[in-house]
C-alpha cells in the first residue's frame, strides 16, 4: 500500500462543486504497478486512466466508448473505488470526495452507488438462490425491516421483469438475458443514484439486448438514476446516452453531447473509430478510414499526444507536447492539437 | 405429485429409455461411417448448378441427447456461389454454427449425425462430393484445400504452447505437403503471414500465441485457414471478439484475401451492418430452419419475414433516433419439443388464421428472394 500512497501526484486544479451535477471526476489517474525482477521492485507503470475530466448531472446517461484496453472499464471501477487507491485527480459525488471517506461513510456511500457488470455468467454467484442475491445487499444495509423483505424483493424483481417464482432458483437455471435482469436487479435492490454498467449487453443477443436496453431506459425514467455506460457498441451508446465520451490508451479525447459527437466528430480517432461502424444497408457509402497498426502499451505510451502514431493529421507539434482540452463549442470538448486556437 | 415439474422434466425411467434409443440410432450411423473402403461411387454427386461452390439440400443434422432429439439444424437449403460471400444471419442456439461444422464434418460424433440431406461440395473438375456421406480419410483431403473456417474466438482456437510458426507450419504439412522440404513450408508460412499484413513476419512466426493482440490472433487464424488456398472459407463470427476498428482491418483483408484467391465466403454473425457490407446473398435462420434469403438487396430494401423485420428493428443504427427499440416478445421455443406450426408463430406479430396449420413451404417473393411465410400465400407468388 505505501507504494500507491507515495506515487499519488497533485498535479491538478481542484474543481469546486455545482450541485447539478451529481458526479464530478477531474483529472483521474489510476497506475497499476509492473512488478519485476528478483526482489519485485516495481519496474513501471500501466497507466490505465491517466487524467480523465468529465461532469456528469443528474437523471442523465454518459456513454463511454473506446477500443479494449483504453481504460473504459478502470474508469468506472476507480470512480467507484473499487480498484484499490487512486493515483491522482478527484471524484466528487454529490459533493463529497470519495476517496476522503472514512470505511464506515464509505459503506453507505456504496448503497448510492452501484455497477452492472459484463458477463452475466460469471458475475452471479452458483451456490446462491436468485432472491439472495438481490437482496443480500438490501438486507446486510438495513434497508428494509425483516417483516418487508420479501414483498420488497419481490417489487423489485418485479420492476426487472422477474417473477416471484424466480426467487428460489439458481443463476445456472436463467439464460443469459434473465441473468442480466438479475444482475440490474441486484444493483436497483439499494435505490443507488448512480449506477456504472459495464458492458451490459456486449454478452447478449440482439433481441435480447434490446429488452434489456428498454428496462435501462424505464428504470432510469421511474428512479431518475444516473447512469455511466461503458461500451465498445457506438450504435448502442448512441441510443442511450446523452453525452459521450471517447477514450483512447487513459485519455478521454473528446467528449460532449450525443448529437455533437455523432454529428461533428472533432478528433481524428473519434472520426475513425465512427467510420468504422458497419452500416446495416449496402448501399451506404463507405468513406472509411482505417487505422493502421494497434493501440500502444499503456506502460510505455507514446510522448505528446498519444494518439500521434497512428493519427492521419499528425504534426510536429503532436510528438513533443500533449494537448490539452479545450472547449470547441458550448459542451463539446476536445483534446487535440488542431483545435488549438478558440 | 402435488410439487410441480420444471418443464422438460424427465423421470430416471424416461431418461434410460431415450439413451437407450439414442445408443441404438447412432450406433447405425457409425457402423455406415466406419465401413472400410467405401466406394467413390457412394459419395460422388453432381452439382445442380456448376456455379455453385456448395449446395446445401434440404440438411437435417441432429443431436441425440439424453434429454431428447435436439434438431438443430432441420431442413436447410441454401447454396454458395462460386467467388460470392453468403452471410448467415440469426441468433445464437439457431444452428448457423452446426450448418457450418456439418459442412466441415466436425460435429460433435457420436451424438451428433446428420441424419438427411446432401451437402454438395463443388472439387472444380466436374466432379461434386457429397459431404454427408464422404468417409473420414476422404475429409482429411477436402479440409483445408477445399473447406476451411476461421472460428470465432481467436483467444481460444490457438494452441498456447506452440510458436505461431509451427501452427501454421502444421496445416501446410498435413494438407499440401507433399514433395515439400521444411524451408519450403517457412517460406510459405512466412508468405502467408505477410498476405495477412503482419509486418514483422519472422519474428511472429517465432512468437507464441498470448504475446500477439486479438486482431494479430484473428490475423493468424485467417492465414490458417487460407494456407492451401481452399475453395470455401467459412467465418464463424470471425470479428465479434474484436473492437470496431479492428474488425474494420479484418473485414477489409477478408475482402480482399477473397478476390485474390477466388474462393467464396460463408460468413456466419449476428451483425446485421457486417452483412450489409460483406455479403451478396443473406440466409436468415430461426430455429434450425432458413426463414428468408435472398439478395443482400433483396434482404435489407424488402424484409419479409417477421423474423427479419423483428431482427432488424432491434438493433439501434447510429443516425436514426427511435425512443424505444423493438424487442421481439416471447423466446425462442425449446428444441427438444418444437411445435409443428411454423416455429415463430408464438413470437409473431403478423399471424394470420393459415398460421395456424403446419409449418409454412417456401415460396419466392422474386427470382432471388424466398421466405417461409404465410403472409404471401395469398397475392404474390405461385402458391
Amino acid at each position: 500500500m505505501s507504494d500507491e500512497r507515495t506515487m499519488i501526484e497533485n498535479d491538478f486544479t481542484p474543481v469546486t462543486y455545482d450541485p447539478q451535477y451529481i458526479l464530478m471526476v477531474n483529472a483521474l489517474k489510476k497506475y497499476f504497478p509492473v512488478k519485476g525482477g528478483l526482489v519485485s521492485k516495481t519496474v513501471g507503470y500501466v497507466k490505465a486512466v491517466d487524467g480523465v475530466t468529465f461532469n456528469l448531472k443528474r437523471g442523465t446517461t454518459m456513454g463511454l466508448v473506446g477500443e479494449s484496453g483504453c481504460g473504459k472499464t478502470t474508469t468506472g471501477r476507480t470512480i467507484l473505488r473499487l480498484s484499490g487507491e487512486k493515483t491522482g485527480g478527484e471524484v466528487i459525488f454529490n459533493g463529497k470526495e470519495v476517496y476522503d471517506l472514512s470505511a464506515k461513510e464509505m459503506r453507505s456511500m456504496r448503497t448510492k452507488m452501484q455497477i452492472i457488470f459484463q458477463d452475466p455468467f460469471s458475475s452471479l454467484s452458483p451456490r446462491l438462490p436468485v432472491g439472495e442475491i438481490i437482496g443480500e445487499a438490501a438486507r446486510e444495509h438495513g434497508l428494509v425491516s425483516k417483516g418487508e423483505f420479501d414483498d420488497y424483493i419481490d417489487k423489485v424483481m418485479d420492476n426487472c421483469g422477474l417473477q416471484p417464482f424466480h426467487k428460489d432458483r439458481y443463476p445456472h437455471e436463467f439464460s443469459g438475458g434473465q441473468r442480466q435482469r438479475i444482475c440490474i436487479a441486484r444493483a436497483l435492490a439499494l435505490n443507488p443514484e448512480f449506477i456504472v454498467c459495464d458492458e451490459p449487453v456486449s454478452a447478449l443477443d440482439v433481441s435480447i439486448q434490446a429488452q434489456i436496453i428498454n428496462l435501462l431506459k424505464d428504470l432510469q425514467e421511474e428512479y431518475k438514476l444516473t447512469y455511466l455506460f461503458i461500451s465498445h457498441d457506438l450504435s448502442v451508446v448512441e441510443h442511450i446516452s446523452d453525452t459521450v465520451g471517447v477514450m483512447y490508451l487513459g485519455n478521454l479525447v473528446e467528449y460532449g453531447e450525443t448529437k455533437d459527437i455523432f454529428n461533428n466528430p472533432l478528433h481524428p480517432y473519434t472520426k475513425a473509430l465512427f467510420s468504422a461502424i458497419p452500416i446495416p444497408d449496402p448501399d451506404a457509402k463507405m468513406n472509411r478510414i482505417v487505422l493502421e497498426g494497434t493501440i500502444p502499451s499503456p506502460t510505455n505510451p507514446p510522448t505528446g499526444c498519444k494518439f500521434h502514431t497512428r493519427c492521419a493529421n499528425c504534426m510536429e507539434k503532436c510528438k513533443q507536447t500533449a494537448p490539452v482540452q479545450k472547449e470547441i463549442e458550448p459542451g463539446h470538448y476536445v483534446v487535440c492539437h488542431l483545435y488549438g486556437d478558440v | 405429485m402435488a410439487k410441480n415439474k420444471p418443464e422438460g422434466y424427465l423421470t430416471a425411467k424416461e431418461s434410460r429409455r431415450i439413451s437407450r434409443e439414442n445408443r441404438r440410432i447412432t450406433n447405425q450411423y457409425e457402423k455406415a461411417r466406419k465401413r472400410k473402403n467405401v466406394p467413390e461411387s457412394e459419395y460422388t454427386t453432381t452439382m445442380h448448378n456448376a456455379d455453385n461452390a456448395v449446395e446445401f439440400d434440404n440438411l437435417h443434422t441432429y443431436f441425440f441427447t439424453d434429454a431428447g432429439t435436439v434438431k438443430s439444424v432441420d431442413g436447410v437449403t441454401f447454396e454458395v456461389p462460386i467467388g460470392k460471400t453468403v452471410g448467415v444471419v440469426g441468433e445464437s442456439g439457431c444452428g448457423k454454427s452446426v450448418t457450418s461444422l456439418s459442412l466441415m464434418q466436425l460435429i460433435q460424433r457420436p451424438h451428433g449425425q446428420i441424419v438427411e440431406g446432401e451437402i454438395r461440395l463443388n472439387l472444380g473438375d466436374g466432379r461434386a462430393y457429397n459431404i454427408a456421406k464422404t468417409p473420414n480419410d476422404k475429409m482429411m483431403n477436402l479440409r483445408g484445400n477445399y473447406v476451411s473456417m476461421i472460428f470465432q474466438e481467436p483467444m481460444t482456437s490457438l494452441n498456447p504452447v506452440f510458436r505461431i510458426g509451427e501452427q501454421v507450419d502444421e496445416v501446410i504439412a498435413l494438407h499440401d505437403g507433399e514433395g515439400k522440404t521444411k524451408e519450403d513450408i517457412k517460406a510459405r508460412t512466412i508468405e502467408l503471414l505477410k498476405m495477412v499484413g503482419i509486418a514483422n513476419s519472422e519474428g511472429v512466426y517465432r512468437m507464441y500465441p498470448h504475446e500477439l493482440s486479438g486482431g494479430m490472433r484473428q490475423r493468424i487464424m485467417i492465414a490458417i485457414a487460407l494456407a492451401c488456398n481452399p475453395r470455401i472459407i467459412i467465418a464463424d463470427e470471425p470479428t465479434t471478439a474484436l473492437d470496431v476498428t479492428i474488425q474494420a482491418q479484418i473485414l477489409d483483408l477478408l475482402r480482399n484475401l477473397k478476390n485474390k484467391i477466388n474462393s467464396s465466403i460463408m460468413l456466419i454473425t449476428h451483425d446485421l451492418g457486417v452483412i450489409a457490407e460483406m455479403a451478396d446473398y443473406v440466409v436468415v435462420m430461426y430455429a434450425g430452419r432458413v426463414v428468408e434469403k435472398g439478395t443482400v438487396r433483396d434482404i435489407f430494401s424488402n424484409p419479409s419475414h417477421p423474423y427479419t423485420i423483428g431482427l432488424m428493428a432491434s438493433k439501434p443504427v447510429v443516425g436514426k433516433q427511435v425512443d424505444r427499440l423493438y424487442s421481439i416478445p416471447g423466446k425462442v421455443p425449446n428444441p427438444v419439443n418444437m411445435p409443428d406450426y411454423c416455429y415463430y408463430k408464438d413470437r409473431c406479430e403478423m399471424c394470420v388464421e393459415r398460421c395456424a396449420g403446419k409449418y409454412p413451404e417456401e415460396i419466392s417473393l422474386s427470382p432471388t428472394h424466398k421466405v417461409s411465410c404465410y403472409r404471401f400465400y395469398d397475392g404474390k407468388g405461385e402458391k
